[in-house]
């Protein structure tokens, strides 16, 4: 009984990590009706960026960021404004092509300057210790810090949408950018930083993700599933179903993983489906019209 | 533009569809076509099966135009119905006797009907939505494939050679006989598109794609029509993964399923013009022209692939085809219909 | 004092040209009035002005600064505030929100929330609900308090009249001699002619993308009018 316990916890500890990557593709598509194919291979990249650093300064993976995220922060708007800002517009194929091109241009520089090598991020006894509530059942500190730094990222995106200058610019040119533009609103330099802003959450997505597992070139694709699983699950347009949807993914995970360890990542993509079957729409929709 | 608004009266009109480029086209493709037929009795075996390839890559290709391009569905996923082709081959040959040429048919028309579960999935998201949600199935046939010890497992399986040998006695007959088939299947996945798009439900995918709103109140069962699209173009890509396998002699999940398949057809699209029919011929002879001397720069050449194919989206959506027709207003296939007005003067 | 001057403006969607060499000026305070069918070019010509529609001019002058190539988000930071056809409020920001959207280049001026809540006193009843769920006469309030928010020099107003019903239409037109008031000049687009010959100092009549007609509403016959603005 216990062990199902810990299976169920670790899965929404899990599930932190990936309402982190999720909380970044969710803002794409909530201000630019953006799906970025390449998020996947940009947490990666923001994983390779910070072992670089971190081999060149020495700093642990945290301090790491103080580098990484302004770094994937001027990568995004520059991404946005040098060649995604050119695909928007109402036919879905630009937008989808590219970020597709762009997927396989990122992993295969990736992987011609860093090779398909496994790569870790090392952050020390971190790493292992963890807090035991009962026999049986532990909760690893590291995990711990994911999932309250997901809360976190939500919280803070709330605030940001809904009470600051650039929250209401960012939701008033996802409504309508022609009318955005007639209040003053640069569209285009908007867009730009819900990139900017986008590609920041996902340096540190892409910074815990290499801490807690090995990471090479070629993992990216399925990050974005897991983040595109989240989003939906959790319903589009709302920042804490996206939460709930990164747990009940990774629950569902580990549920699968007890049963037999190749059924993992199978058991995410039933659930993903099973919600698609009943609840189409996600399990808290936002009534928009799109 | 002449002005034919004063003083000119229209007479008659003639709905006219050929085009004088359409009628030497037909007539180059025909004398085409007869040099491939008797390609078995003069090549060599690796230009037999080089040709088997680039028939077998032209055919996803147009069936991937015809949902992205005409259907307006982007799917990101059709290589779940390559391996799902590919497996029911080896299932049926296998466990139930079936002759190998003749299961390639079969394999996709019961993949057609396993398509009609996957519809009801995956039409429930829309969009860019609905391209991941495809890649995910196909994901799922990948993770779950792997898991079924008697196709295999993880590593796969052959093709047993007794159903090898029963396609021919000797392997040239099996190399002609394969070629055949891969040349039966491409004529006539182009043909059929050709002619579906000629039709009146080539027509109401026109409109859908132009304004699904537009359509909608012109009594076009948009649903319908997109569903009766996804079904035909699993069909197709499933027979001709059936087809693929077939040549390969082996299956297993991460060569079924592999996305790369996606990757290969959506650049041969992009590249050479999407929602044409000369677009995916084109590409695919680019595709293979650059891949002969590049393939051994593995990498290097997958990020020009993939550079390419945005640099092709930004400045010429409409791909290398599409430039052509623009500036020659060449058509090879012509689905337009032209108005031909006779005048009185 | 001209506040703008327009001289032989021409506007393309794509292929397609709407507008054939137009040409307007607005002295400052001066309402002037756009009026002709449906089609005939004064939408495409307030889109133009603000820069949302590619165009070309001899002349395309705002205070002096031309204004030809420049962004719609950089117009409007100079002073032209436009009220859109259709009111185009935002639906994911509530009534006040769309009021404070409309100051977000920060310019100064008199208008603040309050003044504008003063002018429309049914909205800041209404101030927490999402913009779009409010009647059509209310949204048009919202979309001219949100202009005036940017403390514009001038106003440009597309089809305020439009859908509205004739008692919410006076309302909404009630409101403008106070913004006159302050020296802001007005350009009204209008198919609604009696409100437009009432409210305007000079009037232009727009046909088919070019100007038909043009003088103070005092001096024109309804027949001149009505050839203006129908054509033949």
């Amino acid at each position: 009984m216990i062990e199902w316990a810990n299976t169920i916890v670790q899965g929404i500890l899990t599930g932190g990590l990936y309402a982190m990557f999720a909380a970044g593709l969710a803002i794409i598509f909530g201000v630019m009706r953006l799906v970025n194919i390449t998020h996947g291979d940009l947490i990666v990249l923001a994983a390779f960026i910070a072992m670089v650093v971190i081999e060149t300064t020495g700093f642990n993976p945290f301090l790491s960021l103080i580098i990484v995220l302004p770094i994937m922060f001027v990568i995004g708007y520059m991404l946005q404004r040098g060649i995604l800002n050119y695909t928007l517009g109402d036919d879905l194929l630009p937008p989808l092509l590219v970020t597709f091109g762009l997927s396989i241009v990122i992993q295969n520089v990736l992987l011609e300057v860093f090779s398909a090598d496994s790569q870790r991020l090392k952050a020390g006894a971190i790493e292992t210790s963890s807090i035991q509530l009962v026999d049986g059942l532990s909760i690893g500190i590291f995990p711990l810090i994911t999932l309250v730094t997901a809360i976190a990222m939500i919280v803070g995106l709330q605030q940001l949408f809904n009470l600051t200058r650039l929250g209401r610019a960012f939701r008033a040119t996802s409504d309508d950018a022609t009318t955005a533009q007639l209040m003053g609103i640069n569209h285009k330099h908007i867009f730009g930083l819900a990139m900017g802003l986008a590609l920041g959450l996902v340096a540190i997505a892409g910074v815990l993700m290499a801490v807690r597992s090995n990471f090479d070139p070629s993992i990216g694709p399925t990050k974005l599933l897991y983040a595109f699983e989240a989003v939906i699950i959790g319903g589009l347009g709302s920042l804490w179903g996206t939460l709930v949807g990164g747990i009940i993914l990774g629950v569902a995970q580990n549920i699968g993983a007890k049963i037999d360890p190749g059924w993992q990542i199978l058991a995410g993509h039933i659930a993903f489906l099973i919600v698609l079957v009943f609840k189409p729409n996600g399990l808290f929709p936002r009534t928009r019209d799109d | 533009m002449t002005d034919y608004s004063e003083n000119t009266n229209v007479t008659s009109y003639k709905v006219v569809r050929s085009t004088p480029a359409s009628r030497i086209g037909s007539v180059i493709g025909f004398i085409l076509f007869i040099i491939l037929v008797s390609l078995p009795n003069w090549g060599d075996r690796a230009t037999i099966r080089l040709f088997v390839e680039i028939f077998y890559i032209l055919s996803l290709a147009q069936m991937w135009n015809l949902l992205a391009g005409y259907g307006g569905l982007v799917s990101v996923g059709q290589q779940a119905f390559i391996g799902l082709g590919g497996y029911m081959l080896f299932i049926i040959t296998i466990n139930f006797g079936f002759g190998a040429i003749w299961a390639i048919p079969l394999s996709g028309i019961i993949c057609a009907f396993i398509s009609l579960p996957i519809a009801f999935l995956v039409f429930r998201l829309r969009g860019h939505y609905f391209a991941i949600g495809t890649w995910v199935v196909a994901e799922v046939f990948l993770l779950g494939f792997a898991q079924i010890p008697s196709l295999g497992g993880g590593s796969g399986k052959s093709l047993p050679i007794a159903i090898v040998k029963s396609i021919s006695d000797t392997r040239a007959g099996r190399d002609a006989a394969i070629y055949w088939t891969a040349l039966f299947v491409v004529v006539s996945t182009i043909a059929i598109v050709y002619l579906l798009l000629r039709s009146r439900h080539g027509l109401a995918l026109t409109a859908i794609r132009d304004s699904e709103e537009a359509s909608n109140s012109l009594g076009v069962d948009n649903f319908k029509a997109k569903l009766l699209v996804y079904i035909f173009a699993a069909f197709g890509t499933a027979a001709i993964g059936a087809l693929i396998f077939l040549t390969k002699l082996r299956i297993s999940p991460s060569a079924a399923f592999d996305i790369n398949w996606t990757t290969t057809v959506i650049f041969i699209v992009v590249i050479g013009g999407i929602g044409t029919i000369e677009g995916p011929i084109l590409g695919t002879i680019i595709y293979f022209l650059l891949r002969e001397p590049l393939s051994d720069f593995g990498t290097w050449y997958l990020i020009l692939l993939g550079a390419t194919a945005v640099i092709v989206m930004l400045k010429a959506p409409q791909g290398i085809w599409g430039i052509i027709t623009h500036r020659f207003d060449l058509r090879f296939f012509p689905v337009q219909r032209r108005l031909h007005l006779k005048l009185d003067e | 004092m001209s506040v703008l001057e327009i001289e032989n403006m021409t506007a393309f969607y794509s292929d397609f040209q709407a507008l054939f060499g137009v040409s307007l000026n607005i002295k400052k305070g001066e309402t002037v009035a756009a009026i002709g069918a449906n089609g005939a070019g004064k939408s495409t010509f307030l889109r133009s002005i603000t820069g949302l529609v590619k165009n070309n001019a001899d002349t395309f002058l705002y205070n002096g600064e031309t204004l030809t190539g420049k962004v719609a988000s950089d117009i409007v930071g100079l002073g032209i505030a436009m009220v859109p056809e259709g009111r185009k409020l935002f639906p994911s920001l509530s009534v006040e929100e769309n009021l404070i959207i409309g100051a977000y280049q920060q310019r100064p001026g008199n208008w603040t929330l309050d003044r504008v809540y003063q002018m429309f006193p049914k909205l800041e009843q209404r101030k927490d609900i999402a913009g779009t769920a409010l009647s059509g006469g209310e949204q048009q309030m919202v979309a001219i308090g949100r202009a005036l928010m940017s403390n514009p020099d001038m106003l440009l107003c597309d089809e305020l009249s439009l859908g509205l019903a004739p008692i919410i239409i006076k309302d909404i037109y009630s409101a403008l001699p106070s913004i006159k008031a302050e020296g802001v000049s007005l350009l009204v687009v209008e198919q609604d002619i009696n409100q437009a010959l009432e409210i305007a100092d000079r009037i232009y009549c727009f046909q088919e993308g070019r100007i038909s007609l043009t003088g103070k509403p005092e001096d024109l016959t309804k027949d001149q009018i009505a050839t203006a603005y129908f054509g033949r």
